[in-house]
Parts: C-alpha cells; structure tokens; sequence
C-alpha cells in the first residue's frame, strides 16, 4: 500500500498509541475529581497542557481543547461572533477555506452577520490591499486558513497579522490544521489559532483552539466545571496526552522533514512533466506537502479509484468537500472549469519513502496512458 | 570575539578560608540546574564563564541560583593587545543607544604595560573618534563598557543582570522546613536556602480531616522550592491519631499548643534521624495564637535544636511580596484545610503556661504515639516540574 492522502489525515505514530493506551490504562480518575485518582490525572492533564504552551510559546490558559478542527474553528467564529455582537457585525474570510469555516459563515450569515470574502490572486495568495479596504468599524474577526488544503497555498499570515496590528477591534484567527507539524508557526500576533490532532499523527477526535486570555467567547458546549470555561465535558485525558505528544514529535526536525517532503514532491513534479495535458496547480506559494493537479479530460474519480486497484491512495480536492462541485479554490484563482473540475491531490509525508514515490510514479505513469487510450479509442 | 556568559561570585569572594568550598558547591549547583543544555564552563577564583548556544535560556535559570551576584554577557578576545581590544570595544558599544558612556579598566593582568586609567582613557578616546553624537559621562553614563584584562583574555562587556544573591545552597548543611501549605513556611523556605541551607521538607496530615488537595498543595509549594535547588524531599507525617487524641483530653484552648509541641518533637526526630541540623518554620511574631513570644518559648520548650524562623521579623505584606516573588503565593492561598485550622478552639490561649501543656500531655502516652507517627512517615522526593514525572508519557 501507498497512501498519499497524509492532508486528509495521517496513520497515528506508534509511541503516541503507546500513550493513548497506557494513560487509558492506568489513569482512570475524572481530572476534576478531589481523590487521589483524579489528582494524579490531573497532573498529567496539567502537565501537557504544559508542554503544549511550551511547545508553541503560548501560555497554558490559552488553549482550549476540542473535539478536532471543525469544533476549533466552530467555536472562534460563532464564539467570537456571538460575543462580541455589540461591537459589529462584520467579519472577513477567503473563498478559501475548509468547510467548517465556510459553513459557519453561511450559517451567521443567515442569522444576520455580514461576510465579505477577501479577493485571491491569480497565484492563490489572498490580495492585501483588498483586505484592507474591507476592514470597518464593525468588523470583529478576520479568519484566514493558515494553508489552504487542496492546493497547500500558503498566505503571509506574518504580514496579515502586522496588518492587522493596527486595527485593535478586530480579532484574526488563524486555521492552522494544515501548517501545524509541517511549517513553524509563530502564534504571537495571532488571536485564535485552530488545530487537529490527527493531522501530526495523533490520535482523531482531538484538537485545540488557541485563544489568547484577552478575548472572551461564547461556548458551543454549556456544563460543569472543566478544563476550559469555554469548552465543557470531561476531559479526554488520554488524547490531550497523546495530542501533547504527537505535537512534540512533530515540530521535531521540523525543516530536516520539510526538506525531505520538498524533494518526493519535485520527483513527482519531475514525473509530470512529459504530459502536456496535467496542469500542476500547486505553484511556488504552496507547501511541498501538497501537490494538487489537474487532469484535464479525465474524471478524477475515474482515476483515483483506478490508482486504487494499485493500493495507492491519493485523494479529490479534499476530503471534506463535495466531489461533484468545482473546487472553489481553483475557482476563486480564476482557473477554467476543465482545470477546477478534474483535480486531484496527492498529499505527502515525511515518512514517505523515495521507493514509494518512484513505484507511485510508474503506477501513475500506466494509469493516465490506460485511461488515455480508453479515451482515444 | 567570543559571546560568553560571566558569572560574579560577589560575597562570596571575602570568606577567604571557605572560597575554594563556596565556589565547588556553586559550581555544582549550576551543573546541576543546567542539566541536559549544551555548554561549557570554567572558573577561577573571582568569576565563572560559560559558553553555550543557549545563552539567553541558561541566563534566565542563572537568575535563580543562589551566590550567584551578577550575569554578564561578555565578549572575550583572546589578545590583550590594545588595538584589537579597541577595536572590540567599539564593536560592542556601537550596537547599544545611547549619548553618554564611561569605561571601565579592571586589571588582574598587573603585568600589562598600561594601567587601567590609560587603558579606560585609550579606548574611550578612540570611541569618541569613531561614533557621533556621544560624550564621556563619568558620573552618570548611559552605558558603561567594562574591560577586564585576566590572564586568560581580556574581557569586554556592558551591562550587568543583578543575581540572586545569597550563598550556594547546601554550602550551611542541612535544615527541616515545616511545611504547612500557608504563605509564610515557603517563603521562610526560600529564606533559608538563600543563606544557603539546603531544606527538606516536614508536613503533617490529618486525614480524613485534611484533604489529598492540601497534601497536593504542599508538593506544589515544594516544587516551587525546587526553582532554587534540585530535589526536595517532603516527609508527610500520619498526624490524625495525635490530634484526635489532643482533642480527646480535652486539651481545649490548649489545644493547638499542644499540637504544635508535639509537632516540634516529632519534627526533632526526623532531623536528627535524617542529619539535618535546624528547624525552620514560618512563624511570625504575634501572627496568630501560637506565635506570641509566650506560645513560641513554651512550644519551643520541647528541644533544644535551633530554630530557624526567617519571617519572624516580617509583616505580613511583606512576606506575601516575597510569597508572590517566588510563584508560591496563588498556591498557598488554595481554599483546602490543613491540620492546623481543624479543631481549632474557639478561644485559643494567647499566653500558655508550660506546667498546664505538661499537666494536659500527661494525660495520655504521647511518646508512643510520636514513635508510631515517625515510624510511619512517608517520603515524597519532588522536582521542580510536575512534568518530569510524567515524561515518558509525553
């Protein structure tokens, strides 16, 4: 098997498993309870929240944990939005973002918010000076996706967020499911940050959001008292501890891997080449770890499920999305209909191997000249 | 030029006779606190210098190690001769903002040909030259660049991180801190390491009367404690049957007199078991009951070992200034009940009469019940980082 759909989630590292099940084990008290059970688990609950503020320089109070990426970002936008309802109104996003944040803008759209989408260049990069000019009085948040998941475009949150700077009313949050683990990020001038734990290798079902203490929330969940007055129910200690881990791992030789991704993505690049019909969408903004291309006249469902027969699993635009629509990321880029209706992504890892991509290159290689020669006959 | 950091004994320079202990234990109290960072070090007998890619995060643990009185970041050249060292010093200065400046010549080198007043006056010349707007200031500088000619170089520097001061912890021997999970026994903790003490631990349990949160809070407060030495050990004393037995006699306001007599003896029989040769505790003047000068003679009355009582002294703002320096203050403050505030009495007695506490011991076997106390003790050995005891995990 050659799976190389790491951006839709990733296998969970065998330590970190190691972790889920001994504090599964051997840590049964709820963290809040007053005995000597609970006490020890919520020790260990401190201590990883710990090393997650370590790890990304952030304080301990700052992070809430959730259920994955969705709820993160669920939780800043309406949070953010509810919360701050007397303040404005307005808040600004791209057309492109993952779905639980586009949904979400819908959704407080229909309940009386304005949304204004910021305008994307032909390169994918989002267009600053558009930016700028919609920033009002009343707008409360700005949310960008840190790097956009079908194609790996990477904006320049550094300068959005020196941009945001001057304009102290309005929060930005920062989806980062798909940066955390694969580039360094600096969460110092971002207001709310979120993140998946099945993303870096942990285990599904965890993720966090990052809030900093000067922002106030309105919380989806209402309950007792919890690790985070923002976010209720027990919490699930032996996925914050693996989270907390699978974390530490893999901002470990964070550029050695980035390097390591950099060159299976060329050999890939190198492979396509020689068809002058597949468009290579990912360009010189996007990370390595994400080659998204178009196929021009071949259904990329056609083709992924015929990859497949070669127990290799590559993926359409992502995994969250609806296949039969164009994606809007490519749209949003001004790209035709045969270049946003036919694409695919091939997401790599670090724990990819060269012999991987070479196999993965000759499989492909057969796979598009059959499919092609169905088409010529 | 070398980046280095340079570590100034102060104090510890003048105890001629013990310099060469002082310094040993300092050394081995840094090596310790560094532990697991890359870096070198070396040291003579007026300063220590290390060298390390982490210079900023070794700074700020420096800043809690005790007989250390001054942090520079330094800049080492390894020739004494004077262009290169006015070169240096200008490279040095003219990254820094400033309008007036003075130098400083400090020469250990006797042998140099210059001496240091040329030395300071060569170099701030040449800066002059070389850097607009800037004047020599001896009295009140802006910034003040230090040259220090040693054997082994010469060392240039500007400003200087104020340490932490007081002695190297464990160079006094060993002390046994009652620990009670209040304000005051941690800073008096603090106190006494800085006047370099190394301190284990006693607190006293009462369950079920007193919670496994008041226990946790006393390792919390011990970990604090370890900000400033490696480990600390807490002996946890199984107290429920003496104070249940106190209550019984009908020691009344008395009561916490008693107590507090009985914890004195069981605390002697650790320190002398474990070879610790004080108390401390944090007894305050006048604070509560048991700590009019009256309470104290008639509780200290028990033995004669030392007690050490730091904040004895000190108001109460101004222990809870010290209390908040040291990050134990939020801990301490936790709502959970000790076994001092458990059968309290209603009226304690302010002035107790020694031959009363005696008439009211004789009432019951205490000395058994001391033995089966300390026969039964637990040890707790923490670190400063809850952390390290769940690494693995994580």
């Amino acid at each position: 098997m050659i799976y190389l759909d790491y951006s839709a989630t990733t296998p969970i590292e065998d330590s970190v498993l190691e972790t889920y099940i001994n504090v599964s084990k051997n840590f049964i008290g709820n963290a809040n309870s007053i005995h000597s059970l609970g006490i020890k688990s919520k020790e260990l609950l401190n201590s990883s929240t710990n090393q997650i503020a370590s790890l990304l320089n952030i304080k301990p109070t700052e992070i809430i944990y959730t259920s994955g990426a969705t709820e993160s970002n669920n939780l800043a936008l309406k949070g953010i939005a509810f919360n701050y309802k007397n303040r404005g109104k307005h808040i600004i996003s791209t057309p492109l973002e993952h779905s639980s944040v586009s949904e979400t803008l819908k959704y407080l759209e229909s309940i009386g918010y304005k949304i204004s989408y910021v305008k994307v260049l032909d390169n994918g990069l989002i267009d600053i000076e558009n930016l700028k000019s919609l920033i009002t009085d009343e707008t409360i948040l700005v949310s960008i996706g840190y790097i956009n998941s079908e194609l790996g475009i990477r904006q320049n949150i550094e300068e959005i967020s020196n941009i945001l700077e001057n304009y102290p009313k309005t929060f930005f949050h920062v989806d980062g499911t798909q940066a955390i683990g694969k580039i360094n990020v600096d969460l110092n001038n971002i207001d709310l940050f979120s993140f998946s734990s099945h993303k870096i290798y942990g285990p599904k079902g965890i993720g966090c959001l990052i809030k900093k203490d000067k922002i106030s929330l309105i919380p989806l969940m209402h309950g007792g008292k919890s690790e985070s007055p923002f976010r209720s129910g027990t919490p699930s200690l032996p996925l914050i501890v693996s989270l907390a881990k699978a974390l530490r791992l893999s901002l470990e030789n964070i550029n050695q891997k980035y390097e390591i991704v950099n060159n299976l993505n060329n050999k890939i690049k190198e492979n396509l080449k020689k068809y002058n019909k597949i468009m290579i969408n990912s360009n010189e903004n996007c990370i390595p770890h994400i080659l998204n291309i178009s196929l021009s006249d071949i259904r990329p469902e056609t083709f992924i499920h015929a990859m497949e027969e070669h127990e290799i699993y590559i993926s359409t635009k992502s995994a969250c999305s609806n296949p039969n629509v164009p994606s809007t990321t490519l749209k949003a880029m001004n790209k035709d209909d045969s270049v946003s209706t036919t694409s695919i992504r091939i997401s790599i890892s670090n724990k990819t191997t060269l012999e991987e991509i070479e196999k993965f290159n000759e499989i492909f290689d057969q796979v598009y000249n059959d499919l092609n020669s169905i088409k010529g006959e | 030029m070398q980046k280095l950091i340079m570590i100034k004994y102060g104090e510890l320079t003048t105890k001629k006779g013990n310099r060469d202990h002082f310094i040993n234990s300092l050394l081995n109290n840094i090596h310790n606190k560094l532990n697991g960072l890359d870096y070198k070090i070396q040291k003579d007998r007026a300063r220590m210098y290390i060298t390390s890619n982490e210079i900023d995060k070794i700074i700020e643990i420096l800043k809690n190690i005790f007989g250390v009185h001054g942090i520079v970041i330094a800049y080492k050249i390894n020739t004494n001769n004077i262009d290169d060292i006015k070169a240096s010093a200008l490279d040095i200065i003219k990254e820094k903002t400033f309008n007036t400046f003075k130098v400083v010549t400090n020469r250990a080198l006797k042998e140099y040909p210059m001496d240091s007043m040329e030395i300071s006056r060569v170099v701030g010349g040449y800066i002059l030259s070389q850097l607009k707007n800037i004047s020599v200031d001896v009295h009140n500088p802006d910034e003040t660049l230090h040259i220090d000619l040693r054997s082994e170089g010469c060392f240039i520097y500007t400003n200087e991180v104020k340490g932490i001061g007081g002695y190297p912890v464990g160079i006094q021997g060993k002390g046994l801190l009652m620990l009670s999970g209040g304000i005051d026994s941690p800073v008096a903790g603090y106190l006494a390491m800085k006047r370099g003490i190394s301190i284990e631990c006693i607190y006293f349990e009462s369950p079920p009367h007193t919670s496994l949160e008041a226990k946790n809070k006393v390792i919390s407060l011990a970990r604090k404690l370890c900000q400033y030495t490696n480990k600390v050990k807490i002996h946890v004393v199984p107290f429920t049957k003496i104070q249940e037995t106190i209550y019984k006699v009908n020691a009344s306001s008395y009561m916490i007199t008693i107590m507090r007599r009985m914890m004195y003896r069981i605390a002697v029989e650790v320190a002398k078991k474990n070879n610790l040769k004080v108390l401390i505790n944090g007894e305050s003047i006048g604070q509560v009951a048991s700590q009019t000068l009256e309470s104290m003679s008639v509780i200290n009355d028990v033995t004669n070992m030392p007690v050490i009582r730091p904040v004895a002294c000190l108001d109460k703002l101004e222990i809870i200034d010290i209390a908040k320096k040291i990050d134990t203050y939020d801990i301490s403050i936790l709502p959970f009940e000790d076994c001092c505030t458990i059968f309290l009495p209603k009226h304690p007695v302010i002035k107790p009469i020694l031959e009363k506490c005696i008439d009211i011991e004789n009432r019951f076997n205490f000395e058994e019940l001391i033995e089966e106390a300390v026969n039964n003790i637990e040890v707790i050995s923490v670190t400063e980082d809850i952390y390290s005891d769940y690494k693995e995990l994580l």
